[in-house]
């Protein structure tokens, strides 16, 4: 009885244990990181992205999200690549688009996971090496009827 | 004064015309525009991926489906009229029918309730009576299978100590946390659910009703569901299907 | 070796040369999480981690996604009609499968 009565007690901090050590792991590079090894010490420009969300997002496991910014989209002048990065989720680094001139132009629409009421950033590298920077904040609303799946 | 400040609070909920509205109405008109719109567009819709699988297996196998039925398109109207009874007096939704078909003309082992291959065959079945309207038939041997679903609906149940029509009929367009209450009809079953990131049958749905009021489950593909299922399709008689749908 | 995989791809039947089209794809995977949780059988991840795009010679779009992406992946981006020809898509799944589709684009 006192055997089984210590197992149980044991449990929740071996259990807590793993846990710290799962959330390490997944966490790996933040935000902040994230964000700065892709700006590599340039200083991006806090206009020329259009970040569309729904303001209020109905379930977190599918967020419609499309981004667009102004480019000219030629050989000389073009957006490179879309970096979609979370503020709060495991993985700062949500998708990452590489686009040419041959795109005409520089607009992508993806859905996206939310693990919570966040704000979403979105860096836009050119062919020219300027940066762009837009940000947008979606919350995430709870629904009742959840099953867990 | 007091209908007044009622209607302003209808009016905050951004659904009035709805709440105050006592007919029951089709499950798209309580979508947000935008899951109302992705339900419309087939390009944007993933439960579309399972009417694809669907019909890859109606042309499947020795005999296939089509081999007896022709073109899946011959399927028209078809899910408007299930639950239907069958000549032995079994109440079968569009799932039975199909495991049935499987089992005595294909002479192969079921799929199984909620196996990606029947749902995926009911969704392409399903989709070809998009826009069509319900109607089920609730005479002679249906009778009394729609009022065990009737009873079914109308009983209170489990720990929450709620009858179906207490949400869905008494509180159908206002708010339950983030969700807005429908009238609970099955007309975009199968449907692909957010919350499960896959397509689902209208019975795993129903054991997620039941979950929430903390109520004792039926398996699925139980009768008491099927039952429950052909009361909802003639709750919805007139109304268009919308297989697949798309849910929160 | 590429494998099939159930997706959806819209574009125009038709486009003339030097219009921007838009292609819209949704792909039937369950965008596998990593799980590893106290009392939850650990689960590895496996996700589709590249979308690449071939069409007239070249690379015209590539997403890298991670386990942020909605299952079901979609996205929607556009292209220049250069030249009739297969659009052709590629994706990478952890564990090195790889997937592979084509659409049509008539170019008058």
């Amino acid at each position: 009885m006192s055997l089984h009565r210590r197992t149980l007690l044991a449990l929740p901090l071996a259990a807590a244990a793993a846990g710290g050590a799962a959330a390490q792991s997944v966490t790996g590079e933040s935000f902040a990181a994230a964000e700065r090894a892709i700006l590599a010490g340039r200083t991006p420009v806090a206009e020329g992205v259009t970040i569309a969300m729904p303001p209020l997002s109905e379930n977190g496991n599918a967020v419609d999200l499309s981004v667009k910014v102004e480019s000219p989209m030629t050989a000389e002048d073009h957006v490179s690549a879309i970096h979609i990065l979370s503020e709060l989720n495991p993985f700062p680094r949500v998708a990452h688009f590489a686009l040419s001139p041959r795109a005409g132009r520089a607009e992508v629409t993806t859905r996206i996971r939310l693990a919570t009421t966040q704000s979403i950033v979105v860096l836009a590298e050119t062919s020219t090496g300027r940066v762009h920077r837009g940000t947008r904040e979606v919350i995430v609303i709870l629904g009742a009827c959840v099953d867990g799946g | 004064m007091k209908r007044a400040a009622s209607l302003a609070l209808l009016a905050g909920l951004g659904l009035a015309a709805l709440a105050v509205a006592a007919e029951v109405r089709p499950p798209q008109d309580y979508l947000s525009p935008a899951l109302r719109a992705q339900q419309d567009d087939p390009s944007r819709h993933p439960g579309w991926l399972w009417v694809d699988e669907g019909e890859a297996l109606w042309r499947r196998g020795d005999p296939s489906c089509q081999s007896c039925h022709g073109d899946i398109a011959g399927m028209a109207g078809v899910a408007a009229r299930y639950p239907a009874v069958a000549q032995d007096g079994a109440l079968l939704n569009l799932e039975g029918r199909i495991e049935r078909c499987r089992t005595r003309h294909q002479g192969q082992p079921e799929f199984g309730y909620e196996s990606e291959a029947l749902l995926s065959l009911t969704t392409a079945v399903a989709s070809r009576s998009r826009g069509l309207p319900m109607s089920v038939a609730v005479g002679g041997p249906a009778a009394a299978f729609l009022e065990q679903g009737r009873t079914l609906h109308e009983t209170r149940q489990g720990q929450l100590n709620l009858a179906c029509g207490q949400c869905h009929d008494d509180n159908a367009g206002r708010r339950l946390r983030g969700d807005v209450i429908s009238n609970g009809l099955g007309t975009g079953f199968p449907a692909y659910r957010l919350e499960w990131n896959e397509v689902g049958s209208l019975h795993r749905r129903l054991r997620a009703c039941q979950l929430g009021v903390r109520a004792t489950q039926f398996e699925l593909g139980a009768p008491e569901y099927t039952a429950l299922e052909l009361f909802l399709a003639h709750r919805a008689r007139g109304l268009p299907v919308e297989a697949p749908g798309l849910r929160r | 070796m590429a494998e099939n995989i159930l997706a959806r791809i819209t574009l125009p039947e038709q486009a003339r040369k030097g219009e921007v089209v838009t292609v819209r794809v949704i792909v039937r995977h369950p965008m596998e999480r990593a799980v590893d949780a106290p009392g939850l059988r650990p689960v590895p991840r496996k996700i589709l981690h590249t979308l690449r795009v071939t069409y007239a010679g070249a690379e015209v779009f590539r997403m890298e996604m991670s386990p942020g992406i909605a299952a079901n992946p979609y996205v929607e981006f556009t292209t220049v009609a250069v030249e009739s020809g297969a659009m052709v898509f590629e994706w990478q799944e952890d564990g090195g499968t790889v997937y592979r589709r084509e659409a049509r684009l008539e170019v008058e």
